[in-house]
């Protein structure tokens, strides 16, 4: 039992996802979907518990060991990642109950918690295989089942939305999928682990260190679309805005999360460091692209009236800081880059579903109708101050925490300006979350348009975020060791 | 389109050798081409020739839409379910030799299991996307 652990993680939920579209009616499925997300959040646990103990699991599917078969590889950063993606579903699910409900059909419910369980288990697949086409399948399964979830949303714009994401989605899958045809032409070879040591063999060979390249860039530029870095994500404000309000404090805290994973992954592990920092000079891409994405994402999150999509945009800015961190290749800059993944998905995710307890009781997420919100919804608009304030970096919450730590690895290298930038980009954070705030404590709501406080099914899993952003930011001790050890896992050299 | 006479009588003949060959399919995937997939299209092709000759209508009383939205979900349960059964019986995840004490066995039994799962899938995905295509009404389970 204990053995299959990493399977278990997997295909359990992968069992439940038909369980729940057979049930067909939307209570049921919820409850099975409430087991998955459980479930997997166990496991997920126990393997981390178990990688720190003894260091990285193998696990041969079928039985057929690496380079011949299938492998899962779990190491500390993939098991760290499986964790922000169950605690994240773990919390959503119960949360969906009540805000699902009210904004999906109920015949497509059950179809719904399907796609979610499918969703879930693509992006723990992808954080736990070791093997890059394994990769290309589990991202197909999350991204598809993404884009039926965002186009359950009861607005006609998220038909849109999700198909532009669709399109957007599926030009970055081909791409990854070219990267990795070109790599097995090259190498011969699918597994992570046979492929870090087949890459530089080919390269001393002298043959073929430009279809590598090739490979690289599609990759990357592939990798980079699915997690919507700057300038590559158009896709992104449009489907959180539209999305149903718990898929998208699920997607904004979990998917774009193990795209960057992926990222790391692929350069540090298949290509090794020397390959993408030194050969293909990666951060004089990276680095430029990532503070844009900071500026002038959260220049654009200012001027949104939507307060969905301000903070879609907002999450833009904040990819921008994980690949900051990673754009440095130092252990530093990944520790940064990691510990903003799980800050970031605790953050977003209560932010995202303060956003839902307001759409379930107002019906809008638009600022002009939040005015005096403060006094009418307190609990929700305290949670949205608290998720807010850890976005901007204030001590005391994980956002500080995570830029604590980049502007370090700035300072390391020397990068003054840099860290400078990022301070900037706090403050820009202050103007777009004051704006609502001033709105909603200050403003005068209509008293004909008066609403009650969200109901606790909202509220509770909300607040267990923001505990937990507040929690983790006062206490970084667990995170930042795990994020530190699994930098290391990462980076070898030192440039 | 009582007027097609031969469609009909042609299509009448054909169907039953269609779902035949499927089956041949199916089971000849251990030894040549051929497999869940390939089968499960071509068991779907004879339904959906069904309902292009007589009617999308009459298809649906043969195969009702819920009948191919069960079988989509119930081969995927039927494929993870052989390899719940390699794991119950002591091998890793889809491991076929441990489903028998000779292990060439165990692999051909395994390798039926799977087949069988995805042939269920195809076809049940398959009609359902016809079905969802042909029939401008929404269609719910």
């Amino acid at each position: 039992m204990s053995q299959n652990l990493p399977a278990l993680l997997i295909v359990v939920p992968l069992l439940l996802a038909p369980i729940a579209a057979l049930t067909g009616r939307w209570k049921a499925a919820w409850v099975v979907a409430l087991g998955a997300a459980w479930w997997a959040f166990g496991c997920s646990l126990a393997l981390l518990q178990r990688v720190r103990a003894e260091g990285v699991i193998h696990y041969s599917l079928g039985g057929w060991p690496a380079p011949t078969g299938i492998e899962y590889r779990v190491d500390l950063v993939s098991a760290f990642v499986a964790v922000i993606v169950t605690t994240i579903a773990a919390i959503s699910v119960p949360y969906a109950r009540t805000s699902i409900a009210q904004e999906v059909s109920e015949d497509r419910g059950a179809l719904f918690y399907a796609a979610f369980i499918l969703s879930m288990t693509g992006l723990l697949g992808i954080a736990i295989t070791g093997d890059v086409f394994n990769v290309f399948v589990f991202l197909e399964i999350s991204s598809l089942s993404a884009y039926s979830m965002i186009a359950l949303g009861r607005d006609r714009r998220a038909l849109t939305a999700a198909y532009q994401y669709l399109i957007m989605g599926s030009v970055g899958a081909s791409f990854i999928v070219i990267g990795i045809g070109l790599l097995y032409v090259t190498t011969g070879t699918l597994g992570m682990e046979d492929l870090s040591h087949r890459i530089p063999e080919v390269m001393a060979q002298g043959r073929g260190s430009r279809t590598i390249a090739v490979a690289f860039t599609f990759l990357t530029v592939g990798v980079t679309l699915k997690l919507a870095l700057f300038p590559l994500h158009l896709w992104l404000p449009n489907a959180y805005t539209y999305a149903p309000s718990a898929v998208t404090a699920f997607m904004a805290s979990t998917s774009t999360k193990v795209s960057v994973y992926l990222l790391l992954r692929f350069f540090f592990t298949v290509f090794g460091e020397t390959f993408s920092f030194v050969e293909m000079r990666l951060n004089m891409v990276l680095m430029p692209l990532a503070l844009v994405a900071i500026l002038a994402m959260s220049l654009v999150a200012i001027y949104q009236e939507n307060v969905k999509r301000l903070l879609a945009f907002s999450s833009v800015a904040q990819i921008g800081y994980m690949i900051l961190g990673i754009s440095f290749g130092s252990v530093l800059g990944v520790t940064a880059g990691i510990l903003h993944l799980f800050n970031h998905a605790l953050m977003k995710g209560a932010l995202f579903m303060a956003m839902g307890c307001i759409m379930y009781r107002v019906g809008s997420v638009r600022i002009d109708r939040m005015a005096g919100l403060g006094k009418q919804m307190p609990w929700t608009m305290a949670a949205f101050v608290g998720g807010g304030l850890s976005l901007i970096g204030v001590p005391l919450t994980v956002g500080f925490v995570s830029k604590w730590y980049l502007v370090q690895a700035a300072l390391e290298q020397g990068r003054w300006f840099v860290a400078a930038l990022v301070m900037v980009g706090s403050l820009m954070a202050v103007i777009y979350i004051w704006k609502v705030v001033e709105v909603a404590y200050f403003g005068r709501r209509d008293p004909e348009d008066s609403v009650e406080e969200a109901p606790l099914s909202l509220l509770i899993p909300t607040w267990v975020l923001v505990i937990a952003s507040f929690w983790f930011g006062i206490d970084a001790s667990t995170t930042a060791e795990v994020a530190t050890a699994a930098a290391d896992l990462l980076v070898e050299i030192v440039p | 389109m009582d007027d097609r006479v031969i469609l009909k009588v042609g299509a009448k003949i054909l169907i039953p050798f269609i779902l035949l060959f499927a089956l041949y399919v199916q089971f000849h995937g251990d030894y040549g081409p051929g497999g869940g997939f390939q089968a499960g299209v071509i068991f779907a092709a004879g339904i959906v020739l069904y309902a292009l000759v007589f009617g999308l209508d009459r298809a649906l009383r043969v195969m009702p839409f819920k009948v191919a939205y069960v079988c989509g979900a119930l081969g995927v349960s039927i494929y993870l379910g052989v390899g719940f059964v390699a794991m119950a019986m002591g091998g890793e995840f889809l491991n076929y030799n441990a489903l028998n004490a000779d292990p060439a066995k165990g692999q051909h039994y395994g390798i039926i299991g799977i087949e069988l799962g995805v042939l269920v899938t195809v076809f049940g995905v398959m009609l359902a996307l016809f079905y969802a295509f042909a029939g401008r009404r929404r269609i719910d389970p």
